[in-house]
């Protein structure tokens, strides 16, 4: 019966992800919408585009091999497992002994790398600027990830998220400029990773610097829908990473209680609705960049992710 | 001295180590001239803050020294010579920001490093020493990187924050060395402004790269 229990609340929790992604896009999307003086399409209407696409037929280029038909569906299963993974609600989950940061950094690696495969695979000319940029912007961000990921370890002396969460609510951890420079680090990549603005422009479908649609244009009918789905599912995955990572308070740690849980159910839903809600204001109050900045806006990243380690050396010594 | 005591100083001295690598991240002079400002009203909270935890009340008087001169009067100052230079719209070329930036981890890294046998005695001390050889390591490399005198006397300024903060942290600095290291800062700011001018008058800008062909012609303005 526990057995099942547990089972339940990890099912439970990688649902959620899945369930609530179109959602938080569609509260990102009004938002901005409303900073612009527009209306806005109704929060639902991703759910409704991803079913109108369910339903559409799907077209493929006569040259499309079959890396371009199996790309979405494992995008999205590498993003989903990705995303799953990250404790949202409660830590201690049945399958949280394999939540370690470094594996999700892979994960979200391979799903990039099938993603750049599929821009390149029909040969058009945007699907290929669309994937050399997506990789330049990877090898840059990825190290400062990777940094971001040692500092956060450092402090909690263990690389697996749910025991991360928990070291960070119970132990008194102090005000720590290296864990500032990590969550700037993170949201700065979680910002190109996402194509957000100064990056990349979500709402663009033809723009000669675009990067993430210029690597789906030619995808069309169910195929889109999955590659859309999983672009929600990331942009979920780092919301709840930095939830997660830097606040993670009201998680239900303990004994899992049914009163522990909706705090914990509560405070997370409340945690990203906030990210969701400032992400679009940071993207109206900032301009695209040129795509030749991005190494400096990334390499800005990097440096701040990599002052975050040092100055752990000088409280802790060697 | 209690936990919140050092958290806040490790608080303050980071971030002001982390106004230095704005500074040398800025390629605009106004910005430039803005976070030198921030830097140096941090480094006047720092210094009281360590008035408090160290029970000295001399120090107030250092970090009132820091927050007027340093916060207020020397950008003031600067803005004034930018403006009428009328360089204030000007973007400079920071010589490969990506190469300065790595130099500048480096030298984080050295200044940790070195700091590292003192950490014996006292961890607050180590901290703080570390935090202001880097910020005066990321100074001098802000005045070899830079190419326009008003952002080489920022990154000289800068380099004296990290002094202050290391002076402070130590324990029992006399006032009067602090104030002769305060005016003698505040006379080679006067000397560099007057020569700020003197070098855009002969050569029309103020970008010290000009003084490298220079072998001493007359021009017949002076």
């Amino acid at each position: 019966m526990a057995m099942i229990v547990e089972l339940g609340l990890q099912g439970l929790q990688m649902l959620l992800v899945v369930l609530i992604a179109p959602l938080v896009l569609g509260i990102t999307r009004k938002v901005k919408a409303r900073l612009l003086r527009r209306i806005g399409p109704p929060v639902l209407q991703p759910y409704r585009d991803i079913w109108k696409l369910m339903h559409k037929e799907a077209v493929l280029a006569h040259n499309a091999s079959w890396i371009y038909r199996v790309a979405p569906y494992f995008i999205f299963a590498a993003t989903w497992v990705a995303a799953a993974l990250v404790p949202t609600y409660a830590t201690a989950l049945l399958f949280s002994w394999s939540a370690d940061l470094i594996a999700l950094v892979a994960l979200l690696g391979t799903a990039r790398f099938a993603l750049a495969l599929a821009g390149m695979d029909v040969g058009t000319a945007f699907g290929g600027i669309g994937s050399s940029r997506e990789v330049m912007i990877a090898s840059l961000a990825e190290p400062a990830m990777i940094l971001i990921v040692f500092t956060v370890a450092l402090v909690a002396g263990t690389t697996q998220l749910s025991a991360i969460a928990t070291t960070f609510i119970t132990a008194s951890v102090g005000l720590r400029v290296s864990l500032g420079l990590a969550l700037f680090a993170l949201i700065c990549v979680g910002i190109a990773e996402n194509a957000r603005i100064p990056i990349d422009n979500p709402a663009t479908h033809l723009e000669l610097t675009m990067v993430h649609e210029a690597m789906v244009l030619e995808y069309s009918g169910r195929h889109l829908a999955v590659i859309e789905a999983a672009a929600a599912l990331k942009l979920v995955l780092y919301f709840s990473l930095v939830a997660c990572l830097f606040v993670p308070f009201g998680m239900a740690t303990g004994e899992k209680t049914v009163g522990a849980l909706a705090l914990g159910m509560g405070s997370y839903l409340a945690k990203i609705f906030v990210l969701a809600v400032l992400l679009p204001i940071g993207e109206t109050s900032v301009a695209k960049m040129r795509v030749f900045r991005y190494p400096i806006f990334l390499g800005g990243a990097f440096a701040a992710a990599a002052l975050a380690v040092f100055l752990l050396f000088v409280s802790r010594g060697f | 001295m209690g936990s919140l005591a050092f958290d806040i100083a490790h608080l303050l001295a980071g971030t002001m180590l982390v106004l230095s690598f704005v500074l040398l991240y800025q390629d605009r002079v106004t910005a430039v001239l803005n976070v030198f400002a921030l830097q140096a009203i941090v480094l006047a909270l720092s210094v009281a803050w360590q008035s408090v935890a160290q029970a000295s009340p001399h120090l107030v008087v250092t970090a009132a020294v820091a927050l007027v001169v340093k916060g207020f009067i020397v950008p003031a100052a600067l803005h004034r010579i930018v403006r009428k230079l009328d360089i204030h719209r000007e973007i400079e070329q920071v010589i490969g920001g990506g190469v300065t930036m790595l130099a500048g981890l480096a030298l984080v890294a050295l200044s940790i490093l070195l700091v590292q046998p003192v950490g014996e005695v006292n961890i607050i001390t180590r901290e703080d020493l570390a935090f202001a050889l880097a910020v005066v390591l990321l100074g001098l490399l802000m005045m070899i990187t830079r190419r326009n005198a008003v952002t080489q006397i920022v990154g000289f300024m800068s380099l004296e924050n990290g002094l202050v903060l290391a002076a402070t942290g130590a324990k029992g600095m006399p006032l009067v060395v602090e104030f002769s290291v305060a005016f003698s800062v505040l006379i080679a700011f006067i000397v560099f402004g007057v020569f700020v001018f003197r070098i855009r008058e002969r050569f029309d800008t103020v970008d010290v790269s000009a003084l490298d062909s220079f072998r001493g012609e007359r021009s017949d303005r002076i």
